[in-house]
Order: C-alpha cells, then sequence, then structure tokens
C-alpha cells in the first residue's frame, strides 16, 4: 500500500469570485515508503499548492488524499494527526523561529503532539543530530545565529516530529554553496538512517538529480511526466519547452551528442558522465 | 584606459560589537564599463564591500573614490550615491511605492529632477528593463523576476554609471535568474553601465570580465573567470564550488585526460572532450 | 483567506471623480461629512442619498462594491439601530416586558444607521477613485502649512505610503507563517481565549521580526536611492487644481447650504 494517495485532487483558489484560479487540476499519484520523490514546475504550476495537501493544510476542492489508506480529512483529529505524520518545511523556513532558545523552537512541534518532557528533550537532540544542529547552540537565540544555522533549525523542527513523510520546498534556496551541500548531505543521511520517505522541491536541477529517486514534473496544475530521473531529464526539450532546465551534466551530454559522440540520453550527474567519458576513452586507446 | 570609475585604497571594515574585521586592508580599482563578479561564501566580506562602494557604509581605515570623490565626503553624497546604484536580493524590499511607475520615479524625486524629466527617464527605465507595459500595475502582483526588473529600473532612473547588485537572483526562480541576468547584460552592452555582480551561482559569473573571490574579508584571488575557476582546489578550498563544466574536465584530467580547465561555456567543454575522444580513436 | 480583505482598495479608472485633484476630494469628502451631521430631517437624508448616489454613478462605481465594503461593520450596523430604536422618547407604539418602540426611537435609529452607512460609503468612494500615492500627496499638501510649527508632514505622508504599500507583503507573510505553525501542530482557531492569545506568540513573534528586517532593509534601499527627506523633493506627478475642481468645491458648498436651507424650514 502507497503511504500517500492522492486522488483525482483539485483545487481552485478563490472559488466564485473573479480571482478565480484552478491552482490543481485533477491530480493523481501514488507516494511509496522510502522513496525521494523530487518535484519540479516552475513558479504557479501548482507544486506548492500539492504538497500543502499531503499534510492536510489545504483542503481539496475536490478528490482525496489518502495517509496509510484512510481520508486525511475524515475527522477533525486524523487531519491533526497526519500534520505531525507528513512533516512540511516551508520555503525559507527560518523565518518561522519564534522561541528564546533554539531548543524551545524545536521542541515547538513535539509539544503540541502532546508529548512528556523527557520524550521531548529525546526528540530535539535527535532532530538537532539530524540537521546538524550543534548541542552548544541549543541554549542560544535563534535569531543570534547565522542564515544557514536558522535553516537547519527550522528544519530540525519539523524532524522533531518524527514525521513518516519529510516534504522539503527549496530547502537551499538563497544559501552559499557550502550551505546548500551540507543541507543535501543531510537530507541524504536522514533518509538512509531513517529509510523515511521524503519529498524534495527544488529549482536546482543539479540538488534533483542527485537526490531523487523518481520525479513528478508540473505544468499547470497538472502532472506532465512522472518517472526515474533518467526517464525524465531524457526528455530534455519538453522540459525547456515548460520553463524548466536540465541538470549541467545533461546539457553536456546533450553537446556531447551532437558532437557524435555515442552516449545515451539519460545521463543528468557529472559522476557518472565522467565514468563513462573515462571509459570511452580508455576502450578505445590504442593498446 | 581612462582613470577606474571606482577605487578601493587600503579600506578595512569592522562592525560594531565585531570581534573580527568585516574587510582586511582591501584595495581594489573598478573598471569603466567592466563586468565584475563577485564570489565568497557567507560572511566572507563581498556584501559589505558592496555597501562601501556608494557610501552606505564608510570605511573603517582606507578610502573608497567613486569618481574622484571620496566617500566619506558628506558634500558629495547624494552624487555619490546617483553614480554607483545599488539592487539587494530581496525585490520585495526595495519597492517604496504601490504602482511600478510611481515607484520608479523615486530616485529622480528626492534628486530634485524636474517632473517632464522625470516622467522621461521612467519611461525609459522601464523599456530597457522591459517592464514598460506593467507601469500602472501593482507591484506586490508581479513575479519574483519582475519586481527585481523593476528595482533596476528605479536604479536606472537615477542614470548611475554603475550598477552593483547583491545576488539579485538568489530568491528567483530559473525564469527570474533569466529575465535578471538578461537584463543586465543589455544594461551593460547598450547602455556601457559598468557592472559588479555579487552571487553564489558560478554560472553567473562565466561571462564577467573579472572575478574577484572574496574570502575572511579580503580578496583571496583575482583574475578572469578563466583562471579562476582553473584554481579548482584553491576554490574548493574555500567552501566554494566550480561550473559543473570545469567540475567535469578537472575530474577527466585526474583520469589522465590532457583537457584544459577554462572550457566554462557547454559548448566550449563539449569541444574539448569531443576533440581528444576523436583523437585517440 | 486574509488575503481577500479589501483594505482600501484603490479601482483604476479615468472618470470625472477619478480625475479631480486629491485635495479637492478630500476637502469634498470633509463637506460631505459635515453635511452628514447637519441633516435632521427624512428629506436631508434622501437629499443625502441622492447625492452619495449621484457621485459614484458618476465615478462608475457600481453600489454592489460600495456595499459590500459594509460586510464586516454589519454588527455595528445593527447594534446601533437595535439600541436606538429602544432608547427613544414619547408614546410607545409596541410595548413588551420593560421594551418599548416609540415613533421618536425609530426615527433616530434609521438615521444613525443611513448617517454610518453614508459616512462610510462616501470614504469608500474616496478611496476606490483615488490611489494610495495621490492620496497621501493630497494630505501633504493640505497639511503643508503645518510645517512652519514644524510638524513633519513629509514624513507622515511618507510613512503612509509605505505602510499602504507594504499591507498586501504583510498579509501575505500571515498566511505563510500561520501555515508553517499548523503544519508544526499550532492551532490558532480552538481553545479558550487565553489559550488562543497565547497561540499568537508563534505568529506575531516571527512577524515583528520580520517586518524589523524588512523595515532595515527598506531604509538602506532608499538612502541608495537618494531618500533624505522633503528637502528639494520634486513629484513626477504633479497635484493640478483646475476649473473642474473650483466646480467641485463650488458643488460641496451649494450641497452645505442645501441641507442647512432643509433644516432651516423644518423639512
Amino acid at each position: 500500500m502507497p503511504i500517500l494517495k492522492v486522488e483525482d485532487l483539485t483545487h481552485v483558489y478563490s472559488q466564485g469570485t473573479p480571482f478565480e484560479k484552478v491552482a490543481i487540476d485533477h491530480i493523481s499519484t501514488e507516494i511509496h515508503a522510502g522513496e525521494v520523490l523530487g518535484i519540479i514546475g516552475h513558479t504557479g504550476s501548482g507544486k506548492s499548492t500539492f504538497i500543502q495537501h499531503l499534510n492536510g493544510l489545504l483542503k481539496p476542492t475536490s478528490g482525496k488524499v489518502l495517509f496509510d489508506g484512510a481520508d486525511i480529512h475524515a475527522t477533525r483529529e486524523a487531519t491533526r494527526d497526519v500534520r505531525f505524520q507528513v512533516g512540511l518545511v516551508f520555503q525559507y523556513p527560518e523565518y518561522q523561529l519564534f522561541e528564546e532558545t533554539v531548543f524551545k523552537d524545536i521542541a515547538f512541534g513535539p509539544r503540541n503532539m502532546g508529548l512528556s518532557e523527557s520524550e521531548i528533550g529525546e526528540r530535539v537532540r535527535e532532530a538537532a543530530y539530524f540537521a546538524d544542529v550543534p548541542e552548544a547552540l541549543l541554549e542560544s537565540s535563534p535569531l543570534e545565529l547565522s542564515g544557514g544555522q536558522k535553516r537547519r533549525v527550522a528544519i530540525a523542527g519539523v524532524i522533531a516530529m518524527l514525521p513518516k513523510v519529510l516534504i522539503l520546498d527549496e530547502p537551499t534556496a538563497g544559501l552559499d554553496p557550502a550551505g546548500r551541500e551540507s543541507i543535501l548531505q543531510r537530507i541524504l543521511d536522514y533518509r538512509r538512517e531513517t529509510e523515511g520517505t521524503v519529498l524534495l522541491i527544488s529549482h536546482s536541477m543539479d540538488d534533483i538529480a542527485r537526490v531523487a529517486t523518481r520525479l513528478l514534473v508540473f505544468d499547470r496544475g497538472r502532472i506532465a511526466m512522472d518517472g526515474t530521473p533518467a526517464q525524465v531529464f531524457e526528455r530534455a526539450e519538453q522540459l525547456k519547452d515548460m520553463g524548466l532546465t536540465v541538470p549541467a551534466a545533461t546539457e553536456i551530454a546533450l553537446a556531447l551528442r551532437r558532437r557524435g559522440i555515442d552516449i545515451p540520453e539519460s545521463i543528468y550527474t557529472i559522476n557518472y558522465l565522467r565514468k563513462l567519458l573515462v571509459s570511452l576513452g580508455e576502450g578505445d586507446a590504442p593498446c | 584606459m581612462s582613470e577606474p570609475i571606482i577605487k578601493i585604497e587600503q579600506v578595512s571594515y569592522t562592525y560594531r560589537e565585531a570581534k573580527r574585521p568585516a574587510l582586511q586592508d582591501v584595495s581594489l580599482d573598478i573598471a569603466r564599463g567592466s563586468f565584475t563578479a563577485l564570489l565568497g561564501h557567507n560572511g566572507s566580506g563581498k556584501s559589505t564591500l558592496a555597501k562601501c562602494l556608494n557610501a552606505i557604509l564608510l570605511p573603517s581605515s582606507g578610502r573608497v573614490l567613486v569618481e574622484g570623490m571620496d566617500t566619506a565626503d558628506e558634500r558629495a553624497l547624494l552624487d555619490i550615491r546617483r553614480t554607483v546604484g545599488m539592487v539587494f536580493q530581496n525585490p520585495d524590499n526595495q519597492i517604496v511605492a504601490s504602482v511600478v511607475e510611481d515607484d520608479v520615479a523615486f530616485a529622480p524625486e528626492n534628486l530634485g529632477v524636474p517632473p517632464a524629466e522625470i516622467r522621461r527617464r521612467v519611461d525609459e527605465a522601464l523599456r530597457s528593463v522591459g517592464m514598460y507595459d506593467f507601469r500602472l500595475h501593482a507591484p506586490h502582483l508581479l513575479s519574483g523576476g519582475q519586481k527585481q526588473r523593476i528595482a533596476i529600473a528605479g536604479v536606472l532612473a537615477m542614470q548611475p554609471q554603475c550598477i552593483v547588485l547583491d545576488e539579485p537572483t538568489a530568491m528567483l526562480d530559473p525564469i527570474g535568474r533569466r529575465e535578471v541576468l538578461a537584463t543586465i547584460e543589455t544594461l551593460r552592452r547598450e547602455k556601457g553601465i559598468t557592472v559588479v555582480l555579487i552571487t553564489h551561482h558560478m554560472e553567473e559569473c562565466i561571462d564577467a570580465d573579472r572575478l574577484i573571490v572574496m574570502s575572511g574579508g579580503r580578496v583571496a584571488m583575482d583574475g578572469t573567470p578563466r583562471e579562476v575557476f582553473s584554481r579548482v582546489e584553491e576554490l574548493r578550498a574555500e567552501g566554494l564550488t566550480v561550473p559543473e563544466t570545469t567540475e567535469l574536465l578537472y575530474g577527466l584530467r585526474q583520469s589522465g585526460f590532457p583537457l584544459p580547465l577554462d572550457a566554462l561555456h557547454v559548448d566550449e567543454c563539449a569541444d574539448a572532450i569531443a576533440a581528444i575522444l576523436k583523437k585517440d580513436r | 483567506m486574509l488575503k481577500d480583505i479589501t483594505l482600501g482598495q484603490y479601482f483604476p479608472g479615468s472618470t470625472l471623480i477619478h480625475r479631480l485633484d486629491p485635495r479637492t476630494k478630500l476637502v469634498g469628502l470633509v463637506c460631505y461629512i459635515v453635511a452628514l451631521f447637519l441633516a435632521k430631517s427624512y428629506y436631508s437624508y434622501a437629499f443625502m442619498v441622492l447625492v452619495l448616489a449621484c457621485l459614484s454613478a458618476l465615478a462608475r462605481i457600481r453600489p454592489k462594491t460600495l456595499f459590500s465594503g459594509l460586510k464586516p461593520l454589519l454588527f455595528i450596523l445593527l447594534f446601533t439601530g437595535v439600541i436606538n430604536l429602544f432608547y427613544g422618547s414619547g408614546e410607545p407604539l409596541v410595548q413588551f416586558w420593560f421594551f418599548k418602540i416609540t415613533a421618536n426611537g425609530i426615527r433616530t435609529a434609521v438615521f444613525m444607521v443611513l448617517r454610518i452607512m453614508l459616512l462610510v460609503c462616501g470614504t469608500f468612494l474616496l478611496t476606490y477613485t483615488t490611489s494610495p500615492l495621490q492620496l497621501t500627496d493630497g494630505l501633504e499638501k493640505l497639511f503643508a502649512p503645518l510645517k512652519v510649527i514644524r510638524f513633519p508632514v513629509h514624513e507622515l505622508a511618507m510613512m503612509m505610503s509605505i505602510a499602504l504599500r507594504f499591507i498586501p507583503t504583510l498579509i501575505e507573510e500571515t498566511d505563510k507563517i500561520m501555515s508553517a505553525q499548523k503544519a508544526r501542530g499550532a492551532s490558532f482557531d480552538t481553545g479558550k481565549l487565553t489559550q488562543r492569545a497565547k497561540a499568537l506568540i508563534p505568529l506575531l513573534v516571527p512577524l515583528f521580526v520580520s517586518a524589523f528586517r524588512r523595515a532595515d532593509e527598506l531604509a538602506t534601499a532608499m538612502e541608495c536611492r537618494c531618500y533624505h527627506a522633503g528637502e528639494g523633493r520634486t513629484r513626477m506627478k504633479e497635484l493640478h487644481f483646475s476649473g473642474r475642481d473650483a466646480a467641485a468645491l463650488a458643488l460641496c458648498a451649494l450641497m452645505i447650504a442645501a441641507v442647512c436651507a432643509l433644516r432651516h424650514y423644518g423639512l
């Protein structure tokens, strides 16, 4: 059974007013436990609206979202419970920090779950470890931290609820390369150690290409493509038509193909391309 | 060559209550009409340096000369700020008015330009960023890229000689980023405006005339993008990356392919690799 | 959703009313309010309703749009009506328990409700037809004489226009922070009053922090664009007091005179 199932989901903003806008249009998909699902699409393609349905923040205009087979809007309790099961980290999450100390801020979610003090303490420490927030920072004020540290504290605040599904909306936006790298690495580690399900929205195709096991491409409120990174990036021209980019490795591979070098179309990481070219060079080299 | 438009002479700057200086003994000349890209990880001092260029911050020691005017000279303040315009990361926090054209008019109004001339400048500025058709729109309903172009138009209306952009694309999606970069390119080519671009995106630096890498408040590297990006190990040590093209070429070189490191564009890179592979055959 | 609130919304247009100088419109609004408070009879109220109807027709603002602004005031209107209904003096028309409704009571109730409605609709007519910038410009010019006593007229006008510019941005931000905290299990609409007040902390603290950050960045951006208070500033769109403004002001005077006359003859 899929952990999340989306059935014929439609969402219309400001229905019945002149500002009416169909944000997502009859979407159906299944998300399985353990997947790292990359979601791409340009601004306004409906991807942010989509993820806010998965933890019940938005109510479908029509259609259903099922978590572990049960409708998340069946009862008030079910809707509240799914918030903790499906953790959602918004874009620029550092702007939501409000407590006096980092510890208290990370504890906000677990406290809302009604856990005991000892359990809360345990979860805060665990989440801080996953998000790479040093112990020493737990008693300082969130306002004193650097941009990258704040971002990690905010992510820890969601991980502390120990959600079965972790959704991150543009977790690396606006960070410098080192900050980007550290957050991506933490997400990969988290996935490996908890075997949790991760959904990642990003405009950076290179980031997506590195971590995703499956991709959903949104275009004008619908899912335009659904497949492995290799299957999706193979359709480079179509992606470009949607106003999207492809990973740099795919670009270079395409340019090489145009120059008569025989390599597959489905290349999306520099590492893989390098290995391929090395074997190609060695194989053809005169002995 | 003509006199540089900005001269930075042994500038140091320490923020109040900070233990370490944000800038230490930085000396640079910015050539008229050039495109300079400024790289560095967070806290490397690049934003501080930018703010010293139009007297938002005054150096703790050393001096900055803009067209020969010392930024510490209060009488020259407005002349300095209208010569060196500045665009920041978050477009929302730079727009003052509720209508696009009123916002673009803000700077010339502050400078006491006559109304008819303001109108002319506003229309011209909006045309050069491709936002003339949106002149009567409300800024908060525009996309990030459009808002950032409005912010650029607002600076252009001062008719500056130089524009400093502090991570102008950091908060934009790929389409917005492309729009803003294309706009910057136009300004440089058509109006001959000197551009200083601060960024985290290596790809945005490829076409710069000069690339400066800041680290710990000092200039760590300074050269053309080809020269700087060839120093892969040093850049990595700074917590920076290189463009993916260089990344690949570097990796292939490690495996013994005699490839150059300075083929930054995708096509150049592909050409170099294709040539080697075909020669082997 | 918070985004649906229309606060001092402006509908661009080029009708006669739109083209009037904002100063004329502001003075006109004051005249209109004075006339409203002078009105004491069914005839004079009917006259004021006619004035408002003519103005909104001229501005091409549909009555529906005009009345939609009254929605948040529904409770106050009802409350005022009911209170006044029971507070009339004289011969009771209807009486039950200790409530009595008199002819006088009905009269005051109708007048009070009408007065508030006309007042609010008149003010909305101004904001619907005048852009925030024109409005603040008009206010700045009208209050310019106060500069003599060192009253910061320009600064206040600037603050007002920036506040108006940032309302939509901050509303959007509030929405975002609310969603983010809800995603961590916060609830803003359940529990007792004290709990609800406490639940606002996770919303208000980030909102204030962000507002200060925005203010700081905006101040720097304004400095970069050569802002240095009101000294020597020019405007792209200068205010022009024209013949039609004079005519409009004359009509305003006529309106007050008409209400006074109605009052004088006891109609």
